[in-house]
């Protein structure tokens, strides 16, 4: 199985962490992995904003990057729904296609692919699972409190696995942290009392760590608990499932 | 309407300058939010009826032409003069031509959204004629000279203690006296005045039955009926969306209207209107403002579905957190959002960001317009038409020229990151909207890839 590992540009540049454990979470299960070294970003910040036009050449190089592979697999469901949704290529429509239908944010990919049932790892501290919007409702990684549907959650699923760790939720267990993208610079106030809201409901579980799939929403949340002087740490999930603590 | 200029991240910032106030708005909406998800489970064929609602609202857009039509016919036989309004004004000249003809001085209108987009009250207002909001929500915004800052509970930003000293101020009340029941008691005994005075009663519409020319308005205080029942002249003001085919489509949408809305089975009141009674005179206005302009974008149709529930509203974490006023649109949150730009482009340009996208807003509503995703279309078509900031522009357009080009983007990591390590006051500084309240990404030395080049390309 040639998997191509994505990683988007702000874990490529401030979470390098996040991408090794990536990489040897997926190993560890197999899979031939490379890392293209001419990637960039998957275009969503411009697109989000408005500038989709702009992404075009973004979009190229992504493709020129990942064709070829019979999986992408990148950890953050915010950069993976918006690939799956708005990755497109005039000169090379077909490989687009090929990559919309084959990316996969990590732990959909651990479950529905690889169909992971075990893991070795531990990590014994108590954990707040954040559901990052993207993730949650755009590509399906968790039911959602408004719709009624069958509960599931994949990061839960592959969380329970961990040694030691005890998993709470918050009280509003789908509720956005407010990072939004270029939402989090332009609607500043808002963004920050979302996260300060976020961070609330999870401090009543006297959490050690705040995890989830998605960094940007993790960034966000540490800038608050950093700024605050909190103890709380966050921690995307590939650490978590890769660690052997 | 809001007269404020602010955009909607300045008057959401000054919102949440009061954080008490936030923490409660945002808390009394998700209480909304949860009762809504109670009466939603207590239905096993919820997914069903919401299916449903969406089908019956896209077949009818899909043949509005004929379905008006229809209604005219059956709504004229029934004794019903129907009036077509092109925009706002043409709406308000209506309403107010019946005034005159009849020499109406007492007016009472119930709440219509259709109404507050058109700025009925103030154009009223400016020929020297007062109405009634007789909705209680609304009478309190009305006393205080603002605009409702939500479509089903229009005072929704205020408190108790504010309510009394409102009623103090305009009805006399004991001042400091914030008894619910008391200061309800108050405003029933106002009303009532007004509603025995009346000679003319305004009333939105919720549903217009094409098949029976007739119309449903959904109240929970029950007074569009004391209004329209005392008057000898009956206004219903309604935008052509409201539209439905047949009488038996109410069995979708008045199962999901007041569920979606505040979690109730029903509304208290669901008011069949049909024909005047003997000596009454019953005009029905069909206002466009925009709608077949929207009814022509094919990315934005969809938003034509909409049945005023505002589930999009109480679920919406930026809206419960930044006021309604903050959106300066009759029809606020996420769904304003997607209607007020038709309307107004320049003006309401600001509002299809103000959103994280996360989609909660599409999957609590009733009739599954996919709201997120237009945010996102509108966001393109704004940015194409020039409604940006310069700013915005030129960032942007210099992050898709660096992330284009993966050299230029390296070296732009690695020097950025080098920059932040050493002189972190050139981010950490009150310029930095991110750094006002949240610390930087510490930077770190290597990058992913400097890092996989050194332990796994050797």
């Amino acid at each position: 199985m040639k998997v191509g590992l994505f990683i988007p540009c702000y874990i490529d540049q401030f979470y390098p962490q996040v991408g090794i454990a990536t990489l040897q979470l997926l190993e560890k299960f197999g899979c031939n992995v490379s890392f293209p070294l001419n990637q960039t970003c998957c275009g969503q910040p411009m697109a989000n904003s408005g500038f989709a036009a702009l992404s075009k050449n973004c979009d190229k190089n992504f493709v020129a990057n990942f064709r070829g592979f019979d999986y992408i697999v990148g950890p953050s469901g915010s950069c993976v729904l918006h690939l799956k949704e708005h990755l497109h290529d005039e000169q090379h429509p077909g490989e687009a296609e090929h990559i919309r239908k084959h990316v996969y944010e990590l732990t959909e990919f651990l479950v529905d692919i690889l169909k992971i049932e075990k893991l070795e790892a531990s990590f014994p501290h108590k954990v707040g699972l954040h559901n990052s919007c993207h993730g949650q409702r755009g590509l399906h990684l968790s039911s959602m409190s408004e719709r009624m549907l069958p509960a599931f959650s994949k990061p839960q699923q592959l969380l329970s696995m961990v040694k030691g760790l005890e998993l709470t939720l918050p009280v509003r267990s789908d509720e956005c942290c407010g990072f939004g993208g270029t939402f989090c610079v332009f609607e500043e106030a808002v963004s920050v009392k979302m996260g300060k809201d976020r961070i609330a409901d999870h401090a009543t579980n006297n959490v050690e760590y705040i995890t989830g799939g998605d960094v940007s929403c993790l960034m966000h949340l540490e800038g608050i608990l950093k700024r605050n002087g909190s103890k709380v740490k966050t921690v995307h999930i590939a650490e978590i499932l890769n660690s052997n603590a | 309407m809001s007269t404020s200029k602010l955009s909607h991240a300045e008057a959401a910032e000054q919102f949440i300058k009061d954080e008490p106030r936030t923490d409660w708005h945002d808390e009394t909406l998700w209480f909304v939010r949860q009762k809504r998800d109670k009466a939603a489970h207590g239905l096993p064929e919820w997914e069903k009826l919401r299916e449903w609602a969406s089908q019956i609202k896209d077949h009818t857009l899909s043949n509005l032409d004929n379905y008006l039509l229809e209604f005219e016919r059956n709504a004229n036989a029934n004794g019903i003069t129907v009036h077509w309004a092109t925009d706002g004004a043409d709406h308000n000249r209506i309403i107010f031509d019946i005034i005159q003809q009849n020499n109406i001085q007492k007016i009472v209108k119930s709440k219509s959204m259709l109404t507050e987009e058109c700025g009925l009250n103030e154009f009223l207002h400016a020929k020297g004629i007062e109405t009634v909001d007789t909705d209680l929500g609304e009478r309190i915004v009305q006393f205080r000279n603002e605009a409702p800052s939500h479509i089903v509970l229009p005072a929704i930003h205020l408190k108790k203690q504010d309510v009394s000293d409102t009623f103090h101020e305009h009805l006399h009340t004991e001042k400091g006296n914030n008894d619910p029941q008391y200061l309800t008691e108050a405003a029933r005994q106002h009303l009532r005045e007004k509603f025995i005075e009346s000679e003319l009663a305004i009333t939105g519409v919720n549903f217009a039955v094409a098949e029976t020319g007739g119309f449903v308005v959904c109240t929970n205080e029950g007074n569009a009926d004391m209004g329209a029942h005392a008057a000898k002249i009956h206004i219903a003001c309604m935008g052509f969306e409201k539209m439905i085919p047949k009488a038996e489509h109410l069995s979708v949408f008045l199962r999901l209207l007041a569920r979606s809305a505040t979690g109730q089975p029903i509304t208290t009141y669901s008011s069949h209107f049909h024909k005047p009674r003997e000596g009454q005179e019953m005009h029905i206005i069909i206002v466009d403002n925009g709608r077949s302009r929207q009814l022509g974008r094919a990315d934005f149709r969809n938003s034509l579905k909409c049945i005023r529930c505002a589930a999009c509203f109480n679920t919406c974490p930026v809206y419960r957190r930044s006021g309604g006023h903050s959106y300066h649109t009759a029809v606020a949150g996420p769904i304003g959002s997607i209607l007020n730009p038709n309307i107004d482009m320049r003006a309401n340009a600001d509002l299809p960001f103000a959103s994280t996208l996360c989609g909660s807003c599409s999957n609590v509503c009733p009739v599954k317009i996919d709201i997120h995703d237009q945010l996102w279309k509108w966001r393109q078509v704004l940015v194409a038409e020039g409604y940006v900031d310069t700013t915005k522009k030129i960032g942007l357009q210099g992050m898709a020229f660096v992330l284009a080009r993966p050299g230029l983007y390296r070296f732009a990591g690695k020097a950025g990151r080098a920059v932040m390590r050493m002189f972190p006051w050139l981010l950490n500084n009150k310029l930095n909207p991110w750094y006002k309240q949240r610390e930087m990404p510490a930077p770190p030395k290597e990058s992913f890839r400097d890092w996989y080049i050194k332990n796994k390309q050797q």
